[in-house]
């Protein structure tokens, strides 16, 4: 559908919630066949190269479940707080909502954002590459209010978060995460998209995704974690002598360039706006740099404000292309002093078969003919 | 002072008292009373998780052979008939030894590091999108027979909360808890390599017939 110039358009009130523009229609949210188990439990990417800013549309956050997405009625939800408590409470979402509510921006990101490309560059799109990856205004109250409410009682130390999907997915958090944590019933302004666990789901800024557990409907405080088969038989981190790391929770430091990316290649010589995303689980973002060459030279890029604490932060950087072969990173840094490794720095540390956690930094190779490419180099 | 003649001396008392006690319970527990108490009862219904050691296991037991039955039923049409896994579904036995080689197979029997953990999940989680649907009974028979085909008890085993609590998993020590080291970059910003850049790797260049999900696609 298309108007002509000075003609009459869609009447008011046509898209009674509202929609984008027909010519965006290739900007949606895309999976892969073959790389999990069934449709049930599967993630579809976050169209990163189709953004700007740093929030992600409601639409378009990546999605993760283990057993589908429930569409839950809020009218007969509550979430239940049990456990080593004093006193054991059920809160609907409108008790949730008389308690004191704060909003905070802060990204989400699944421990396996990357895991495609730990071994060799396998995704060509920056969709696939780290496009488990979004960032909202999340809206909700403070967990250690409503635990407070239920009074916690000695040895208190762990809590397992439960959701109430067909996997009744369970995680253990510790109690170093309750302090920043929210039980958020909304996103971006309205409430939580059934993907993202509507009517309320946990946030812990800055730890890997799958803590975040949606659908939250039961919190259960214990002394010991709970060591669920999600958190050892899966998001365990592998090691080269076979051991496992179990909750390595933080989401390190990371960065990625959205423009140009395979997606985006460059189609004209002469003036361009280089742009990309960079976050941390540790914190604020404080630098990033960019190579147009393979790491040999480096420039700091211009951060786009606001640059907010474990939440994903825009960098641009202009530059001149007069059809010459790049080979652009980027590298970003934390306040906390951290510093994204490369892929051969990342491995001394960690192992190459630990599926999650691979913040290495991404090469994309720029082709005399404009066309990007997702490269390793050594 | 508060006789019928002075009453009139003991309003502001009795209000300043009540505003105290408010005043007092306003700090200790601001917005206390949001949320309605729940009961043991209530609670019991919900509480349906297994710790690692075994926490929270339920009565009952069942056995190898009620098991094998139930596998075949309810777990063999995504997991394969022999439990070896099918497509993207994982196998559930096999890969003794490969944890530490460059193509590790994270199965019950490789990898996981506590028995009760497997009545947990499967409790939870299986058959897939079907939470809780099985009985306590037939998720300890399922357990036996998962843990018998990986050779970890002998096809006479009964799981109950006691036997479950008493099996040694082969990876039990395999396990790791924090801190971890953090892997961490050099902030160089001129001539920062020695030799190349060199590519090592290149993606395919296509990712047509992987990639889904156009809107057009989605029903």
């Amino acid at each position: 559908m298309q108007h002509a110039p000075f003609q009459p358009g869609m009447p008011v009130g046509e898209h009674p919630y509202g929609a984008p523009s027909p010519f965006m229609r290739g900007v949606v949210r895309r999976w892969l066949r073959g790389m999990l188990p069934s449709r049930l439990t599967n993630v579809a990417f976050t169209p990163l190269a189709e953004l700007e800013g740093i929030i992600t549309p409601n639409g378009l956050h990546f999605e993760r479940s283990h057993a589908g997405t429930p569409h839950i009625d809020p009218a007969r939800f509550s979430l239940k707080v049990h456990g080593l408590v004093d006193r054991p409470l059920a809160f609907s979402i409108d008790d949730l909502k008389r308690l004191p509510v704060v909003s905070r921006f802060h990204f989400i990101e699944c421990a396996g954002n990357n895991s495609l490309n730990w071994r060799r560059p396998t995704t060509n799109a920056v969709q696939f590459t780290h496009g488990m990856l979004s960032c909202s205004e999340w809206t909700g109250v403070r967990l250690r209010d409503v635990l407070h409410l239920c009074g916690l009682k000695p040895g208190a130390r762990w809590l397992l978060a439960e959701g109430a999907d067909g996997a009744a997915y369970a995680r253990s958090v510790p109690r170093e995460l309750w302090d920043e944590a929210l039980l958020a019933f909304a996103q971006n302004g309205e409430a939580l998209r059934p993907e993202q666990g509507f009517p309320l789901r946990l946030l812990t800024p800055g730890a890997e995704g799958s803590l975040n557990v949606k659908w939250l409907h039961r919190l259960e405080v214990g002394d010991k974690p709970w060591l669920t088969r999600e958190e050892t038989a899966r998001y365990a981190d592998l090691q080269d002598d076979g051991t496992a790391r179990l909750f390595t929770l933080v989401q390190e430091v990371n960065s990625v360039i959205t423009l140009p990316c395979p997606e985006k290649p460059l189609r004209k010589h002469g003036t361009h706006r280089l742009s990309g995303l960079a976050w941390s689980g540790h914190g604020r973002i404080a630098a990033v740099d960019i190579s147009f060459d393979g790491g040999r030279n480096w420039q700091p890029a211009q951060l786009e404000e606001p640059v907010l604490p474990k939440c994903l932060t825009r960098f641009h950087l202009p530059f001149t292309w007069r059809g010459e072969e790049m080979l652009l990173q980027s590298r970003a840094v934390d306040e906390k002093g951290n510093v994204q490794p490369t892929h051969a720095e990342n491995l001394r540390v960690k192992s190459a078969k630990q599926v999650y956690h691979n913040n290495s930094i991404t090469t994309w190779r720029v082709m005399p003919d404009g066309e990007v490419r997702h490269v390793r180099l050594a | 002072m508060c006789g019928w003649r002075e009453w009139i001396w003991c309003i502001p008392a009795t209000v300043a008292v009540v505003l105290v006690a408010n005043s007092g319970a306003a700090q200790e527990r601001p917005y206390a009373g949001i949320g309605t108490p729940l009961s043991a009862a209530e609670i019991a219904a919900i509480d349906r998780d297994v710790r690692f050691d075994g926490d929270g296991l339920p009565t009952g037991s069942g056995t190898v052979a009620e098991g094998e039955e139930l596998y075949a039923e309810r777990c063999a049409a995504c997991h394969g008939e022999f439990a070896e896994g099918s497509g993207r579904t994982p196998a559930l036995l096999g890969g003794e030894g490969t944890l530490a080689t460059d193509a590790p197979a994270r199965t019950i029997g490789s990898f996981w590091p506590y028995a009760p953990t497997v009545f947990d999940y499967i409790r939870r989680a299986m058959p897939e999108g079907h939470a809780f649907s099985l009985t306590s009974g037939e998720i300890f028979a399922l357990t036996a027979f998962l843990l018998h085909i990986n050779g970890i008890v002998e096809d006479d085993f009964s799981a109950s909360a006691e036997s479950l609590k008493g099996v040694r998993m082969p990876n039990r020590d395999g396990f790791v808890m924090p801190p971890h080291p953090t892997a961490q970059g050099t902030r160089c910003m001129q001539n920062c390599r020695k030799e190349g850049p060199r590519i090592a790797a290149e993606a395919p260049v296509t990712m047509e017939g992987i990639m889904t999900g156009d809107r057009e696609e989605q029903p």
